[in-house]
C-alpha cells in the first residue's frame, strides 16, 4: 500500500521537477515479448507446463551419462566427487539421510528442469532438449522408476509417479497459495 | 531499586546496571581476553605518532590489525560443490554486518556482471511481459530496509546429538543483517499488470546454475523488493551484484541472486532447491516442504568459543536475535543453564526482520556457568527449548565433528556456552 502511494507521491515530485509525465505513466520497463524470453524461460513446471519438444530413452541417456556426467557423479550414477544418483536408503533411517531422486525427490521435472538449467556443472546449457530428456530417462530408469525401454517426452515425464510425492508436509500451510 | 542487584542465578544484573552503574562499574568492566591483559607503565609516543601517516586509499579497509576479522570459507578453491563464506559474529559488534562480511553461500560461485548488459525480465502470468535495465530500476522509487538474511541451513550443527566444539562463526555464520535499498517488486508487478490466475512467481539467477525459486504472490506483494543496494554501495558480488530478490525474513535460497527473471505462474516449480535441498526431513520419515520463515531465534556472540574470558568480573553479555514474524519484542538470559532468567536490554531501534542486539551486565565469579538466550517476536512466538525443538524436528544419531555439514534445516532453539573456571568457552547443550 505505501509503496502505491509513495509512487504516486514520487510521480508528482517528478512532475513538479519536470520530467515528463508520459515516463511515469508508461513506466520504465521495455515490453518484451514471450518469443524474446524463450531462450531463458527454462522453467518447468510439475504438470509439465514448460517442457519442450523431443524425446529421449534411458539407453540413449546412458551414452551421454557417461561422457558428460560420469566424471563427477560416478559410473552408472554411484556417486562420485558429486552426489549419487542411483539408490537412497529409507528416509525413516535419519533425519540426516541423504536425499536423492529414489527416496526423495517429489516431481519428475524437476530433474529435467535441474540438468538442462544446471547440467553439467562445467558447461551448464549446453545439453539439446533430446539429451535432457534421455538423461533424465536414464536416471529414472537406474532407480527403476521407469522401465528401460520407456520414452521420456513432454507428455510422458509428467506421468511419471516419484516414489516420494506424498511424503511432504507445509511447513506453514496458511501461507501457500 | 539497587541497579546492581543480581537479578538472575550466577550472577546476571539488572539490564539498567550499565546505564545507571556510574562509574565504578564502568571501570570494572574488562574486556574479552583475545590478548593479554597489559600492566600500567610509563607512556611513551609509538612510531606511527612521530611521522605522517600513509595515504588514504580510494577505497577504505580495515587495518592490517583487523585481518583474522574475516570469514571463515569451505571451499576457497571454488571447486565444483556449494560455497559458504561465514560471519564471524563474535568478532563484531552492532547490528549491520559489513559488507566484506556478509555471510555468502553460493552454489557455483559468483559470476562477474557486466550491470549494463544484466536484464531483470517479468513474464509469464502478466498482462505486459516487460524488462528492465539496472538504469531503469534507478529511477523507481527506492525504499532501504534493515534486514536480516539468513541461510536454511545455518546452526545445522545445532543437529548433531551430541554439541560440536566450534565457534559461533561456524554454527551461526550463515546469517547477516544490511540495510537493503531497492525497488518495491509490487510497483514492477503493478506495471506488467497481475494477471489474477498467478498465485506464485518463480525467480531465477543469472549464475550459471540459473538458481530458481518459488515466491507467493501475496509475500511478492508485501514486503518483497528488487535490492540494488547493500548497506549504502551497490550489492557485493557474492550477494547478487547487480540486483537480487529481497524476501524480508524468509529463507536465504528465496531471496534469489543476480536476479534476472522473474515468472509469474498458477503454481510452484518444485525447483531442485525448495523440492530437494531445503526441505528438512522429519523424524517420522516424512519432510517439511516451503519452510519460507526463518523462525524466531537468538544466540550469544560475546562471550563465545574463542573469546576466553580474563579475571573474574564484571563481563557484558551480548548477541543478536531476530525474526520472520516482525520485531523482537524480549530477549531472557541464562547465565546457569536455563534454570534462572535476565531479561537483556534491547540496543534501539528494534526493526522488523532486523538484528536486534541485546545485553546483558554480568558479574563473573570465576566459578562454572552456562549461558544461554532466548528471544520472544512480537506476534507472540518463542524460541522453542533444544529439548522441544529436538523432540518435534529430531538430531542426528552420531555426533557431528564437521560443523559445515548439514545434517538438517531451519534449527532455531537455543545456544548455550559453557564458561570453564579458566576462561575457556565451551559448546554444551543444556
Ligand atoms: C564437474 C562436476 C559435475 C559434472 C560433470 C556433472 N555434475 Fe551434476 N552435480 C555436480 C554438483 C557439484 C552438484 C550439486 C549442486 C548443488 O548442490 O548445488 C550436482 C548435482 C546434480 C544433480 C542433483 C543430485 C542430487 O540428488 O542432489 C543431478 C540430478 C545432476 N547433478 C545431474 C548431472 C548430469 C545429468 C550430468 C551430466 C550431464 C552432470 N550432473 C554432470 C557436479 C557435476
Amino acid at each position: 500500500m505505501s509503496t502505491r502511494s509513495a509512487f504516486v507521491i514520487c510521480a508528482l515530485a517528478y512532475v513538479v521537477s519536470g520530467v515528463s509525465r508520459t515516463v511515469i505513466a508508461q513506466g520504465l520497463g521495455t515490453p518484451i515479448s514471450e518469443a524474446d524470453v524463450a531462450a531463458w524461460d527454462i522453467s518447468i513446471l510439475p504438470d509439465g507446463t514448460g517442457l519442450p519438444a523431443g524425446s529421449g530413452t534411458p539407453q540413449q541417456g546412458a551414452a551421454t551419462y557417461a561422457t558428460k556426467c560420469a566424471v563427477c557423479h560416478g559410473e552408472a550414477g554411484k556417486g562420485g566427487s558429486a552426489a549419487a544418483l542411483v539408490g537412497g536408503a529409507p528416509l525413516t533411517s535419519g533425519i540426516e539421510t541423504t536425499k536423492t531422486i529414489a527416496n526423495f525427490w517429489p516431481s519428475a521435472t524437476t530433474i529435467f528442469d535441474f540438468t538442462r538449467r544446471a547440467m553439467p556443472w562445467p558447461k551448464p546449457r549446453s545439453l539439446t532438449n533430446d539429451e535432457v530428456y534421455a538423461l533424465t530417462a536414464y536416471l529414472l530408469s537406474l532407480n527403476k522408476i521407469i522401465g528401460e525401454n520407456d520414452v521420456m517426452n513432454a507428455q510422458t515425464l509428467p506421468k511419471v509417479r516419484m516414489p516420494n510425492r506424498d511424503g511432504f508436509i507445509a511447513r506453514f500451510p496458511e501461507r501457500m497459495p | 531499586m539497587n541497579d546492581l542487584e543480581i537479578v538472575a542465578g550466577n550472577g546476571l544484573l539488572h539490564r539498567r546496571a550499565f546505564l545507571t552503574g556510574g562509574a565504578a562499574l564502568a571501570a570494572a568492566v574488562t574486556g574479552y581476553r583475545l590478548s593479554d591483559t597489559v600492566a600500567a607503565q610509563q607512556l611513551t609516543d609509538e612510531a606511527w605518532s612521530t611521522k605522517p601517516g600513509v595515504a588514504i586509499p580510494e577505497y577504505g579497509i580495515p587495518s592490517s590489525f583487523e585481518k583474522p576479522v574475516s570469514r571463515t570459507l569451505s571451499n576457497p578453491k571454488g571447486e565444483p560443490r556449494t560455497q559458504h563464506a561465514r560471519t564471524p559474529h563474535h568478532l563484531v559488534n552492532g547490528t549491520f554486518t559489513p559488507n566484506g562480511l556478509h555471510f555468502v553461500i553460493s552454489h557455483s560461485g559468483a559470476p562477474d556482471i557486466d550491470p549494463a548488459k544484466h536484464r531483470l525480465v517479468i513474464h509469464g502470468l502478466v498482462k505486459k511481459p516487460l524488462s528492465f535495465t539496472l538504469d531503469a530500476l534507478g529511477r523507481y522509487p527506492m525504499v532501504s530496509r534493515m534486514t536480516f538474511v539468513e541461510c536454511g541451513g545455518n546452526s545445522a550443527a545445532m543437529f548433531s546429538n551430541q554439541p560440536t566444539q566450534a565457534s559461533v562463526q561456524a554454527i551461526h555464520g550463515l546469517v547477516s543483517c544490511a540495510e537493503w535499498t531497492g525497488v518495491m517488486l509490487s510497483t514492477l508487478l503493478d506495471e506488467a499488470g497481475i494477471d489474477p490466475k498467478a498465485t506464485w512467481l518463480i525467480a531465477e539467477g543469472a549464475d550459471s546454475l540459473a538458481l530458481s525459486r518459488s515466491v507467493p504472490i501475496a509475500k511478492a506483494l508485501d514486503d518483497t523488493m528488487v535490492a540494488l543496494y547493500q548497506n549504502g554501495e551497490r550489492l557485493n558480488p557474492g550477494n547478487g551484484y547487480p540486483m537480487r530478490l529481497l524476501v524480508p525474513g524468509w529463507e536465504g535460497n528465496l531471496n534469489v541472486k543476480w536476479l534476472r527473471r522473474i515468472k509469474l505462474t498458477d503454481q510452484p516449480g518444485l525447483s531442485y532447491y525448495e523440492a530437494r535441498t531445503y526441505a528438512p526431513i522429519l523424524p517420522n520419515g516424512k519432510a517439511y516442504q516451503f519452510y519460507f520463515l526463518q523462525e524466531v531465534k537468538s544466540f550469544i556472540t560475546h562471550p563465545s568459543p574463542g573469546l576466553t574470558l580474563g579475571a573474574p568480573g564484571f563481563y557484558e553479555v551480548s548477541g543478536i536475535a531476530y525474526s520472520a514474524s516482525g520485531r523482537i519484542a524480549k530477549v531472557m538470559v541464562s547465565a546457569d543453564g536455563g534454570s534462572t532468567w535476565a531479561q537483556a536490554a534491547l540496543q534501539e531501534p528494534v526493526l522488523s526482520k532486523a538484528f536486534t542486539r541485546f545485553r546483558v551486565p554480568w558479574k563473573w565469579d570465576g566459578g562454572p556457568a552456562v549461558l544461554q538466550s532466548r528471544a520472544w517476536d512480537e506476534a507472540g512466538n518463542v524460541q522453542p527449548t533444544r529439548a522441544q525443538f529436538v523432540a518435534q524436528r529430531g538430531q542426528t544419531k552420531t555426533p557431528v565433528t564437521n560443523p559445515a555439514a548439514f545434517p538438517s534445516q531451519h534449527y532455531n532453539g537455543p545456544t548455550s556456552w559453557a564458561i570453564q573456571r579458566t576462561g575457556e568457552v565451551t559448546h554444551v547443550y543444556s
